[in-house]
């Protein structure tokens, strides 16, 4: 079954005629994902990567039929792709753009939540589900499909937690890159639901970061209603306070949001927590050997 | 991006925010024309440093002399602006460095009745600007937070529509406002929501908000911050960016496109995107060792901006090895591993170099630099990675 994406999902790239655009969507046709099109304001019936291009998404949907969508569109213009990919009904919205300032995702989280759609993002890697779709800018060979599901506000720390999974034979079910910034379309929360309901997932690799209460509140939510095993890390125990850690939402600040503080709700919840980067893989294997010896 | 207290101050007028009368001096002599100018009977001499602790801190030039002082006279307005001026302000915010004070605000001085605090951040859990108060105006908020919250009220708003009256109403009753003070609160919150959206401010704060003798609200202190990914709205507020305050190591990174923080340890980092930055430096400290920095170079970085990060590591005396964290995505190990050898050439490596590769084009890249004359220590994992460069500085 998998999560979000599947060998089904047939995926337009918005923002195709840009170079990054262009060169994601190729990276996603060479992984397998059914990629059926591109949208660029101003560029309908031209072809880009042997894909027809459309001046709207909601044409795109109704000559392609197209159900989820990666957006490239720069800052300025991203808020507006994802408003007008919720209004053409696509189901899994996926915003890769980097760099869109925080009210604008006010704006837009307000009208995702009353619509159908999900939004994943932005400021993130995409989401993968390994030998079947691709929709973002992770590599796709370090991925096996497998029992792990994979949720993650990082980009590049999320291929290490999927490297390590990999190469103890665990492999992925799904993986989600929530993205980075203060405000992103889909919470840990939504993932957990989602991956407790799938039949693909048997565990669950939770990665944090500081700043923010996401993992507390995920914490919480996996103590009353996950029956999976879990396991997570929290990326910035070495960071200062009051520091900006590259990604926006990255930040200590007031004393809250810290490294020692998530971990300790994780702890509460019956999460196994690798306290080393370099030992992800690991406790979620310990995770895995504790609940099936607990049965 | 941060700005000045007077700065801010500016900005609230033109918002319609009640601020204090004050002029910014420069000189000994203008701050005594300032004075003379402002026609009170006191005003207040205040430090423009980006940070606060000011009324707390002192010079280390002229260790009697605090960074805030009230002043009776145009005279003694020159004497305490010529002690400032150009002396190094430390408060518990500055860091023991402190930061050189380049100019003064002279304020007219109010009559403070009461004094309460007044904060807007972006509230991530629900997606939603907030305005917080509390009573307990001067000190400091992340302590009232920390142990009494309840003490803190909120009310959420929608940028579109800002906060609306009743809002406010029920802020005053929590605070005790009455009167006169009510419809004051009115005009001075609904401003400053304007204005945090209309400038896409990432916080604003008021500390203290003062309550008048005769019911007014004053914003007698302005810290205001600006989300650096709405820039391109607001060409202007770049103006207001002081570039003395600013780490000159962060700035040149800044500069070319590179996200990176000064630290105080000795084994410098260079990794691409910022979860695996973090967390890299935590691996180095679960080992025994001090991270010197963190360094995103980004998920599309060419090797200009590689060398780039390399010569600003480099150019920090305490590093005494470097660590080069690298997973390929978008990021091509090819392209880190020629950076290397680039870097190598125009800056040289006088420390220990340890290089650990996974990713997109892994193998060319290794080829890269086991063709190159460089040493280099190469490491198969993050761990590994960490437990050689801390055994590097020992």
């Amino acid at each position: 079954m998998s999560i979000l994406i599947n060998s089904k999902t047939k995926v337009i790239c918005q923002g195709i005629t840009g170079s990054v655009g262009a060169f994601h969507t190729r990276g996603c046709m060479e992984y397998g994902t059914k990629m059926v099109g591109g949208v660029t304001p101003g560029k309908g019936g031209q072809k880009a990567e042997g894909l027809p291009v459309f001046d709207t998404v909601i044409e795109a949907r109704e000559k392609t039929g197209c159900n989820a969508t990666m957006i490239f569109v720069p800052p300025p213009f991203a808020a507006d792709a994802i408003l007008e990919a919720i209004d053409a009904g696509i189901e899994v919205v996926i915003a890769i753009t980097e760099g869109v300032p925080a009210l604008d995702m006010v704006r837009v989280y307000e009208r995702v939540k009353r619509s159908g759609s999900i939004l994943v993002g932005p400021n993130c890697p995409g989401v993968i589900t390994p030998g079947q779709c691709k929709i973002g800018i992770m590599p796709g060979y370090i991925h096996q499909p497998g029992k792990v599901g994979i949720m993650s506000r990082s980009g590049t720390l999320t291929y290490e937690a999927v490297w390590q999974t990999s190469n103890l034979g665990l492999g992925q079910s799904t993986c989600v890159g929530l993205g980075g910034d203060p405000i992103v379309g889909t919470s840990f929360i939504d993932c957990l639901k989602w991956f407790q309901d799938d039949d693909d997932t048997e565990a669950i690799l939770m990665i944090g970061e500081i700043g923010g209460t996401a993992e507390e509140e995920a914490a919480a939510f996996v103590k009353e209603h996950v029956t999976k095993p879990v396991a997570g890390f929290i990326a910035g125990s070495a960071a200062p306070p009051g520091k900006r850690m590259g990604h926006a939402g990255a930040i200590i600040s007031g004393g809250k949001g810290t490294a020692a503080e998530k971990q300790a709700a994780m702890r509460e919840a019956g999460i196994e927590v690798a306290l080393s980067p370099g030992d992800m893989g690991k406790a979620m294997a310990a995770a895995i050997t504790r609940a099936m010896s607990a049965v | 991006m941060k700005i000045h207290e007077y700065q801010g101050k500016k900005l609230f007028a033109d918002f319609g925010v009640n601020v204090p009368k004050s002029k910014v001096a420069r000189s000994g002599e203008e701050a005594a024309a300032a004075y003379r100018e402002l026609g009170g009977k006191i005003a207040v001499v205040k430090s423009q440093i980006h940070a606060g602790g000011r009324g707390k801190g002192t010079f280390r030039e002229e260790p009697g002399q605090h960074g805030v002082q009230l002043v009776r006279s145009a005279e003694e307005a020159a004497q305490v602006a010529t002690r400032m001026l150009g002396n190094t302000l430390v408060t518990i915010q500055t860091g023991p460095a402190g930061k050189v004070v380049n100019q003064v605000l002279v304020e007219a001085g109010c009559d403070i009745a009461r004094e309460l605090y007044l904060g807007i951040v972006l509230d991530r859990a629900a997606a939603m600007p907030v305005v917080m108060c509390s009573q307990e105006g001067g000190v400091e908020i992340e302590k009232v937070a920390a142990e009494t919250p309840e003490k803190i009220y909120k009310e959420h708003f929608h940028p579109a529509w800002g906060i609306e009256s009743f809002q406010v109403r029920k802020l005053c009753q929590q605070l005790g406002l009455t009167g006169k003070s009510v419809r004051a609160a009115d005009k001075f919150m609904r401003a400053l929501c304007k204005m945090f959206v209309t400038l896409d401010c990432s916080l604003m704060e008021i500390n203290p908000l003062v309550i008048t003798g005769d019911g007014d609200l004053i914003a007698l202190d302005s810290k205001i911050s600006f989300d650096s990914n709405a820039e391109f709205r607001h060409p202007d507020l770049a103006e207001l960016r002081d570039l003395s305050e600013e780490d000159e190591s962060e700035l040149r990174a800044s500069n070319a496109g590179l996200s990176y923080v000064n630290l105080d340890g000795n084994i410098g980092c260079l990794v691409n995107g910022a979860g695996l930055a973090m967390s890299t430096m935590d691996i180095i400290k679960l080992n025994g060792g001090e991270p010197a920095n963190f360094l995103d170079v980004g998920g599309g970085a060419n090797a200009d901006q590689v060398t780039e990060a390399f010569s600003i590591i480099l150019a920090d005396t305490n590093v005494k090895a470097v660590l080069v964290n690298i997973f390929g995505g978008i990021m091509r190990c090819t392209t880190i591993a020629e950076a290397i050898v680039e870097a190598a050439k125009k800056v040289g490596f006088k420390v220990p170099l340890i290089v650990r590769l996974e990713g997109t084009e892994v193998e060319a890249g290794r080829k890269i630099l086991e063709s190159s004359d460089i040493r280099i220590i190469s490491a198969m994992d993050l761990n590994d990675a960490a437990q050689k460069a801390v055994a590097a500085v020992a």
